[in-house]
């Protein structure tokens, strides 16, 4: 039976999984006093300035969708089977520039192509949920607010 | 400082036919077109010493070398991120043959790309790590990653479907003097266009390239070699690799400008080199797996300002004859889609005067690799 993909976890990644699963959506932050800086995609070293220590801010979950694409086939048969669906980009309310790709959906449960397109715009306010794919792993999935 | 500029030059050109379906091996194919430009260089194969290619090329140098009888090997480079790695590898061997690495370089690319696998048939590619945070969503192909950037750069700039039109029609206007694209005999009109179906909606099918088999090479020598063989000498005027700052490859959406890619990186480089500047190239081959990478890259390597480059394309500026004629062979969206590479051999073509669309008396060209990627691009001179 084909299904979604599900997300391959590597060792920066892991505790970003650990927090979806307890349906927390929380970011890798430098723990330098001075810094603090957020990155995403989680990496081992901050950027700004080279700590190695890192933690896991909690965010909101609240962001707007910066863009999003309707993908059309030819696409792997799971996805294939809800095309055309959205894709989109969010960004977080309280860091912008952390922008998390993922679905705007109907319902934490609901398929990828749940939602009208034509609701979708550039923007347009959102707020996570979280979708269990697998008994480990859960998703971050997106609901427009009214 | 030693500088690479005009030291080194493009001496020879082969390519095989394109097509959707070749009955040779990529192999085959890349010392068919490997041969063919030592050929036109007046070159023998057993004087080659250096090899670049791109790091997805499946044939390797010690195929090649020894299928084509070169000599002894001194200097091989292969260069990463698809087709952001075309023009290095001309690059790396101007580099090789100005500080006496090596005296003669192949360059090469070969791909069963219309006839062989593809990413989205085989669920075991779809899931490098990094893509943990992409894949699973659904986005699963170039097209969808280049959709994203197209769509918030629409939002930001008005640019339209039209503007995207614009470069499908001037790559397959040039397609339709080239008889060796695989678009030749297949116009292109609006009307096709509008009502085409959708790859990744904001992008159609004519926004995406095709899928080609084929290959070609070039040879690169010190500009003194070049003056005595058998073509009139391309000069390699300035090069430049581009990885900017906290960029994340073709997701790049994680950096405080996503919409200011590669290009710009690679561009300020090239230019601090060049002895010209944007307005003095007289043609352009810019790298186009796909119609919004064209306005991206012309604000990257600065024919106009940041959010102008869909504008740019009005009025024919891309056509022959326009402000700046592009992909002249027909580019990767109706010559051939053989990661970049056509676009240099055409920029040779272009400066040998022997073009299918020739840019009357063109004395300079630009080259790009793909944006969107850590990229390339290379000044070519007569």
């Amino acid at each position: 039976m084909d299904s979604l993909l599900l997300p391959v976890v590597d060792e920066d990644g892991a505790p970003f999984w650990e927090y979806t699963a307890r349906g927390e959506l929380r970011v890798q932050a430098c723990a330098a006093p001075a810094c603090g800086a957020l990155r995403f995609p989680p990496r081992p070293c901050c950027p700004h300035c080279q700590s190695f220590q890192s933690e896991w801010r909690a965010m909101s979950g609240r962001g707007r969708i910066w863009s999003y694409v309707l993908p059309h086939p030819p696409l792997l048969p799971a996805y294939a089977a809800q095309a055309p669906y959205n894709a989109v980009v969010v960004e977080l309310a309280e860091a912008p520039h952390i922008r998390l790709v993922g679905n705007v959906v109907s319902g934490p449960d609901a398929p990828l192509n749940s939602v009208d397109p034509a609701r979708l715009r550039i923007g347009a306010p959102v707020r996570a949920v979280f979708a269990p794919v697998s008994p480990e792993l859960t998703v971050v999935r997106w609901l427009l607010e009214r | 400082m030693a500088t690479l500029k005009d030291v080194t030059a493009i001496a020879g050109i082969g390519q095989t036919a394109f097509a959707k379906q070749l009955p040779e091996s990529e192999k085959t194919l890349a010392c068919r077109a490997i041969v063919a430009a030592l050929d036109d260089a007046g070159i023998a194969a057993s004087e080659v010493d250096a090899f670049a290619s791109y790091t997805m090329e499946e044939t390797d140098e010690v195929e090649v070398a020894k299928a084509i009888g070169a000599g002894d090997v001194t200097f091989f480079s292969k260069v990463g991120y698809g087709g952001g790695g075309s023009c290095a590898t001309i690059a790396h061997l101007a580099a090789a043959v100005a500080t006496g690495q090596a005296s003669v370089g192949v360059a090469w690319r070969s791909r069963k790309r219309g006839s062989g696998p593809r990413p989205w048939k085989n669920t075991t590619v779809q899931l490098p790590t990094p893509a943990q945070w992409t894949r699973p969503y659904g986005l699963l192909r170039p097209a969808d990653e280049i959709g994203m950037l197209a769509r918030r750069y629409m939002h930001e700039y008005g640019a339209t479907r039209d503007h995207l039109f614009n470069v499908a029609l001037a790559c397959r206007n040039r397609a339709n003097q080239n008889p060796d694209a695989v678009m030749y005999e297949r116009p292109l009109t609006r009307d096709m266009y509008m009502t085409s179906r959708w790859i990744s909606e904001p992008l159609c099918l004519f926004d995406n390239c095709l899928e080609t088999d084929g290959a070609l090479a070039c040879v690169v020598v010190s500009a003194e070699r070049a003056r005595d063989c058998r073509q009139k000498p391309v000069y390699i005027h300035s090069v430049a690799q581009g990885l900017p700052t906290q960029h994340h490859g073709m997701v790049n959406y994680w950096n405080d400008d996503p919409l200011t890619g590669p290009a710009w990186t690679a561009a300020r480089q090239l230019w601090k080199q060049a002895d010209f500047g944007p307005d003095d190239v007289d043609v352009a081959q810019i790298y186009d797996a796909f119609t919004p990478l064209i306005p991206l890259s012309l604000e990257g390597y600065g024919f106009c300002g940041r959010g102008e480059g869909a504008a740019f394309t009005e009025g024919g500026a891309l056509e022959s004859g326009g402000r700046l004629p592009i992909n002249t062979g027909g580019g990767g969206l109706s010559e051939a889609y053989v990661h970049g590479f056509n676009l240099i051999n055409e920029g040779v073509k272009q400066l040998r005067g022997i073009s299918t669309a020739q840019v009357p008396d063109a004395v300079t060209c630009l080259v790009t690799a793909g944006e969107g990627v850590p990229t390339s691009a290379v000044l070519l001179r007569s």
